[in-house]
């Protein structure tokens, strides 16, 4: 395979210069981001752009201005052919958006069949041995809706996998689950980052960035205001936004001393369960 | 959660214990009211219907065993099928270049959607009758010499005004569509026709199936329009038929008949219709 060695020699995905509007409002603001093989975690508040840089890499927005290497290949670059491209990156999405009108099986084989071109009896035993790796060996004639949230979502991810992707994209890939389902999805990424696969992830669940990422990426306003290792940006912040979100995040029944005001019975009560402000675990 | 301080007048449940003095007749009574006087209307009205009409003659009329007699069996099989047969080659042309027109009007391109946005405002504005005279005498005008077999005619006739309304039902239907599935489908490296007609056109279409049958139930009915291209004896459908033995019999009994025929067609379909409607509302 000549594919290996251009890939460690180039990084999986290269953002430079990234600028996103929609109409007046600029939601990236000069994004320059590197992801060699490893996991990277982008967190940040709603609205910092996050998705939108997600997004950006695999062009299902256009980016304004700038570049986005996938590989070698410039996906910025018009002459690009994105679909050709875009076989080799996995997405999950927040919504699932599995084909709600194919079951299980198709919804695994169908771009196999599509858009490699592999044969139906070889893209059915890839999706067989792929859904056991998602832990739903035997759901094939299911269809999307009979099925829960937890499992809609492991179904997405197989459904990427069996296109053998060289990365993968999550964009939120937990957060319209039931949280009693959240842990069966994280279950699955935690197995994909062990084998090795490179991942770029989207997500609000602090404790598996902390456990998992090679790499955090923090983000807010539509600039990337801290990255590195997750002991150091999750564990000891830097930058002081960084520290606001955290604590947030980190403690969401902690009310803000500015908005301590209005204190009724109940709210007297969250009070003294407060949480010293900046105060992050694990630090 | 009865609150049980200050309890030194008792209340009842609906706490009525201070409402001014009773009105005339409490809710229930005027309702009650209200319901009797709706029956005894209705049952007048039909009571004078019974009592005043003709029976006998209205039973030799429209309901004449003679004439239903030959009517049978060339309404069903000549008539009915006829009629059949308009509607469905109409609706798969209708079909086909409504897909093309809905198509054409979501296209990126600026004069597709233009030329479908026309086609869709004229022929949903124009009476069916008027195009079918169109395709019938303004064809053979514009091109001496040529004139289309007429089961073209009644296709092509009653097809185009079906598509201006069936374009736009699939439009609303493609674009019913989520936008996730075409960014799931984008995603996998699918091109954007292939994701059209694998992942968007397919769900499309169990949208669109309530109104798309309401538009043959529709059809079904314009078909007795194709009468003005001028039919022979074997190219007749069922109103033509009845209406011709009723000029035959001098009775209104073919009326009744083809009437109930029509029925046959339609009430099937719009029970169909609920069902799927229901079918669809469960699914969401």
């Amino acid at each position: 395979m000549t594919g290996t060695d251009t890939r460690s020699a180039a990084p999986a995905i290269s953002i430079r210069g990234l600028h996103k509007s929609f109409g007046p409002v600029e939601v990236l603001k000069g994004i320059d981001l590197d992801v060699p093989g490893e996991v990277v975690c982008v967190i940040g508040p709603s609205g910092s752009g996050k998705s939108t840089l997600l997004r950006c890499v695999n062009l299902l927005e256009t980016p304004t201005s700038g570049k986005v290497f996938v590989g070698r290949d410039e996906m910025t670059d018009p002459d690009c052919d994105l679909d050709r491209v875009r076989r080799r990156i996995g997405m999950v999405f927040q919504s699932f958006n599995l084909f709600a009108h194919l079951n299980v099986l198709r919804n695994l084989t169908i771009a196999q069949i599509k858009v490699l071109r592999r044969s139906r009896t070889e893209a059915e035993a890839i999706a067989r041995r792929t859904l056991d790796r998602v832990g739903l060996a035997g759901r094939e004639t299911a269809f999307p809706a009979q099925l829960s949230g937890g499992q809609q979502q492991r179904v997405a991810i197989a459904r990427s996998l069996a296109m053998s992707p060289e990365l993968m994209l999550f964009d939120e890939p937990t957060s319209a689950l039931d949280p009693e389902l959240v842990g069966e999805v994280l279950a699955v990424m935690r197995g994909l980052a062990a084998e090795g696969m490179t991942m770029m992830v989207v997500t609000h669940e602090m404790a598996f960035a902390r456990d998992v990422a090679d790499r955090v990426v923090f983000m807010d306003g539509g600039v990337v205001v801290e990255q590195g290792p997750p002991e150091q940006v999750i564990g000891d912040p830097q930058q002081e936004r960084t520290r606001a979100f955290l604590s947030r995040v980190l403690n969401p029944t902690a009310v803000d001393p500015a908005e301590e005001v209005s204190a009724t019975p109940a709210g007297a009560q969250i009070g003294s369960l407060h949480v010293e402000p900046g105060a992050v675990p694990g630090h | 959660m009865a609150t049980t301080s200050g309890t030194t007048h008792p209340t009842g449940p609906t706490g009525e214990a201070d409402d001014p003095p009773k009105p005339r007749m409490t809710r229930r009574q005027r309702a009650r009211l209200s319901r009797g006087i709706q029956y005894a209307v209705l049952v007048i009205v039909v009571a004078v219907i019974a009592f005043r009409a003709d029976w006998g003659n209205l039973q030799q009329a429209f309901f004449n065993t003679e004439v239903i007699g030959r009517m049978f069996p060339r309404v069903l099989i000549v008539a009915l099928v006829n009629t059949l047969l308009y509607t469905a080659l109409a609706f798969v042309f209708g079909l086909l270049l409504g897909i093309v027109i809905a198509l054409m009007r979501l296209s990126s391109v600026g004069p597709y959607r233009w030329l479908a946005s026309a086609y869709v405002e004229l022929f949903r504005g124009l009476p069916a009758l008027l195009v079918l005279f169109f395709v019938a005498y303004g064809i053979p005008n514009a091109f001496p010499g040529f004139t289309l077999p007429f089961l073209v005619m009644v296709t092509v006739g009653l097809g185009l005004t079906a598509a201006a309304y069936m374009s736009e039902t699939i439009r609303a239907g493609i674009q019913a569509v989520p936008r996730g599935q075409v960014e799931a489908a984008r995603t996998l490296g699918m091109s954007p026709a292939r994701t059209m007609v694998t992942i968007v056109l397919p769900q499309a279409f169990r949208i669109v199936i309530p109104p798309l049958t309401n538009e043959i139930i529709l059809l079904t009915k314009d078909s007795s329009l194709v009468y003005v291209l001028g039919v022979t004896a074997g190219q007749v459908e069922l109103t033509k038929f009845s209406r011709d033995m009723l000029n035959t019999t001098v009775n209104s009994t073919p009326l009744l008949i083809g009437g109930l025929l029509y029925l046959c067609i339609t009430l099937p379909l719009s029970q169909l219709v609920r069902r799927l409607e229901i079918r669809h509302a469960k699914a969401r």
